[in-house]
């Protein structure tokens, strides 16, 4: 029964919209302002709702509340579903913590999950001391040319597709790789550096795979800035180094914090780039999601894992954001 | 302890552009020196050469005595207002005015005495917890005259800091500088292209015309003595009649004008058969006839009343029509509209200047 509770909230969403549609009328005191419905007629107006609410329902909500209540299932076979065995519990959830079989802490699951925030911890950071200057040079010091190259250099490799660009990347770092040519070709080195084995490969690719995401948020805060405030800053006295600190950090604030959150999550949550280029030993904690689904065919754990993963993220970010005195609304700005 | 500011031969060019041809000025220290100049005359480029953020192509700026080159605008002796303040938005006022000392190291509770006293000088005590944006447009004014001054420079360089302001703050604002200035007792070098601004505070004033200095002088005699045609006719009110000269001495030359033959002063010794510009302000001019070589006739088009003046505006020799200013109690009535009237000039107020470029209207 409660498998189908979740089909009762489409119900919810809908009248959430015709609630949302009278708000809108009554909202309107402007007297030449138009109803939604007076000025797309009613049938149009009922089939734009219709095909949003279609759109937000079926290829929004519903995949994901089905995966709630899927996650606080036990995992049974088609043909148990909805029978006795079937029964609301958090032992998927648990399952994360506390490995079923052995009743020991589970090890391997956790340490891949805080493998997995830490590392994209260190990209994120990595990530924005790159595109900082980066996003910098492009907004206030470049000339126009110069700028227009440089955009045009970061979006192309970005045209090759995900998994194309990190099987590149392993190509170049592989033991008989490029680099590992190069160097030893030219006698830095005698034996090859193990980049993949040490998840050196991980870092980089998991890097360059959200460059763009955070250059283009970094970009568009500091092109805001008016230009006199820096030289002000300068005429006042002030290093290049305090110049940023004082005048062009605080004003990208927001655009930092939305950078930065973005390549978190998208990081934490990547599939690819882990698979190819992780070591060997190395187990990325959506790699687990993944196979769980696709595996072990055990669709509540696998979920139970992602939601896991989303909470932690979420949680994480808030508390940074909150940290660091930004508020939510700015990063999407 | 010197502070003047010294331009030896500057010029600065963007690519071919020559923004600035040639400036030699030597700025005393402790003066209130204003460039006044059309829009794009190379007022910003002057005042940021100075200040250090461009570097002249040829040429020496010298601050105190001393050459600038290589020296940074963080290092420079110097403070600049910008022409639309850049204020720092997520400063307070304190924080603001303060900020110069703070990057030098100075500790708190120095910032905060000095903040106290800087508010104070600009008639803004208590206001320093605000945030910018909850400032008036004077008092946003206020705060960014008080930040340069924070860090006690030797010069203070302003880019038309009032031509964001109405008009009656402008003219209060202009009297607020001045004493400032008199309080504090530094150079201020002060970039406009409001003639009234320009007269009303400078000790001397440099017109400035596409990149080259044209006249540096106190107020009086640039409007008395214009240098040449472009200053006579940007600064102030004028009624230009070109001709060729046809007599030329000491005190005078004659001008063959439309208006018939017409006397001025020739400060620049020109000499018959040159073609010049005669100049006379509406206000030398008075109703009524004069000498013969002092006589203007011609129709009224307009009369317009403003009170304690009114201009009258009569057919001119070219297409701009010729102004004339009578006081309220300037004796004779006023001719009617469209009726033909003689009106008269004292010659001493008229100069003829070599032809030249005019200021647009
Ligand atoms: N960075 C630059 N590159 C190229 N040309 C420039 C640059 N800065 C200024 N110019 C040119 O130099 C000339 C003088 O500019 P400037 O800013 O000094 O004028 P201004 O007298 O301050 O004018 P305004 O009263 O409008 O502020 C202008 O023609 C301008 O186009
Ligand atoms: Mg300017």
């Amino acid at each position: 029964m409660s498998r189908f509770i979740v089909f009762l909230l489409p119900l919810a969403v809908i009248a959430g919209f015709w609630l949302l549609s009278r708000q809108e009328s009554k909202l309107a005191h402007d007297p030449t302002h138009k109803s939604f419905f007076q000025r797309n007629g009613a049938v149009l107006g009922i089939v734009f709702i219709a095909l949003v609410t279609f759109w937000m329902l079926f290829l929004v909500v519903m995949p994901y509340l089905y995966m709630v209540q899927e996650s606080f299932h036990p995992r049974l076979p088609p043909m148990k579903r909805g029978g006795p065995e079937d029964f609301l519990t958090i032992q998927q959830y648990k399952s994360f913590f506390v490995e079923p079989s052995s009743g020991n802490w589970n090890t391997l699951h956790l340490r891949a999950f805080f493998f997995s925030i830490l590392t994209s911890v260190f990209v994120t950071a990595v990530n924005f001391a790159i595109c900082y200057p980066l996003a910098y040079y492009m907004a206030q010091a470049g000339t126009i040319q110069k700028v227009r190259l440089l955009m045009l250099c970061l979006i192309v490799p970005y045209w090759v597709n995900e998994i194309l660009r990190a099987f590149s990347l392993r190509l170049l770092l592989a033991s008989k790789g490029l680099i590992n040519q190069t160097l030893m070709g030219i006698g830095i080195i005698d034996t090859p550096i193990d980049f993949l084995g040490t998840n050196m490969g991980l870092y980089v690719g998991l890097s360059y795979a959200y460059l763009l995401i955070m250059v283009f948020p970094l970009y568009n805060a500091i092109e805001s800035l008016d230009k006199n405030q820096i030289e002000a800053a300068r005429d006042l006295g002030a290093p290049w180094w305090k110049i940023h600190r004082d005048v062009v950090i605080p004003y990208a604030k927001p655009g930092i914090a939305s950078g930065c959150t973005m390549v978190f999550m998208l990081s934490a949550g990547s599939l690819a780039a882990p698979q190819f280029l992780g070591g060997p030993s190395t187990l990325w904690f959506t790699s687990i999601v993944y196979d769980f689904f696709f595996q072990a065919f055990n669709w509540p754990r696998g979920a139970a894992y992602a939601f896991i993963l989303l909470t932690a993220c979420i949680i994480f970010v808030l508390a940074i954001l909150k940290l660091f005195k930004v508020s939510l609304g700015e990063t999407i700005r | 302890m010197s502070s003047g500011v010294e331009l030896d031969h500057i010029t600065v060019k963007f690519g071919n552009f020559t923004a600035v041809k040639d400036a030699t000025l030597d700025i005393k220290s402790g003066e209130f020196f204003s460039f006044l100049g059309p829009s794009g005359c190379g007022k910003t480029t002057i005042l940021r050469t100075v200040s250090g953020f461009l570097d002249p192509s040829s040429g020496v700026v010298r601050i105190g005595g001393e050459d600038m080159a290589g020296i940074g605008p963080n290092k420079r002796p110097t403070a600049l207002i910008f022409q639309n303040l850049a204020l720092f938005p997520l400063m307070t006022v304190s924080e603001n005015i303060t900020y110069g000392l703070r990057v030098r190291g100075a500790d708190k509770a120095a910032r905060m005495k000095r903040a106290d006293e800087l508010l104070e000088l600009i008639a803004l005590p208590d206001q320093g917890k605000k945030l910018v944006s909850e400032l008036s447009g004077g008092q946003k004014q206020r705060v960014a005259i008080a930040r340069a001054l924070a860090v006690e420079p030797k010069v203070l360089l302003l880019d038309e800091p009032l031509s964001a302001l109405d008009l009656k703050l402008r003219q209060h604002m202009r009297n607020e500088l001045r004493e400032i200035q008199k309080r504090v007792g530094i150079t201020f070098i002060y970039i406009t292209h409001d003639q009234g601004e320009a007269l009303t505070m400078s000790d001397r004033v440099a017109v400035m015309s596409d990149g080259e200095i044209l006249q540096i002088s106190d107020g009086k005699t640039i409007y008395d003595s214009p240098a040449t045609s472009f200053v006579a006719s940007f600064v102030g009110e004028n009624n230009p009649m070109p001709g060729t000269i046809t007599k030329a001495g000491k005190t005078g030359a004659v001008l063959k004008t439309a208006f018939g033959e017409l006397r001025g002063a020739n400060p620049h010794g020109l000499k018959v058969g040159d073609k010049a510009i005669l100049f006379v302000r509406p206000e030398s001019i008075s109703l009524g006839k004069g000498a013969a070589d002092a006589t203007i006739t011609s129709q009224i088009l307009n009369v317009a009343f403003e009170g304690n003046v009114s201009h009258i505006f009569m057919k001119g020799a070219g297409k701009k029509e010729l102004s004339v200013t009578v006081g309220r109690h300037g004796g004779a009535e006023i001719p009617a509209k469209g009726a033909k009237a003689a009106v008269s000039y004292d010659p001493g107020y008229a100069v003829v200047l070599p032809e030249g470029k005019m200021a647009r209207e």
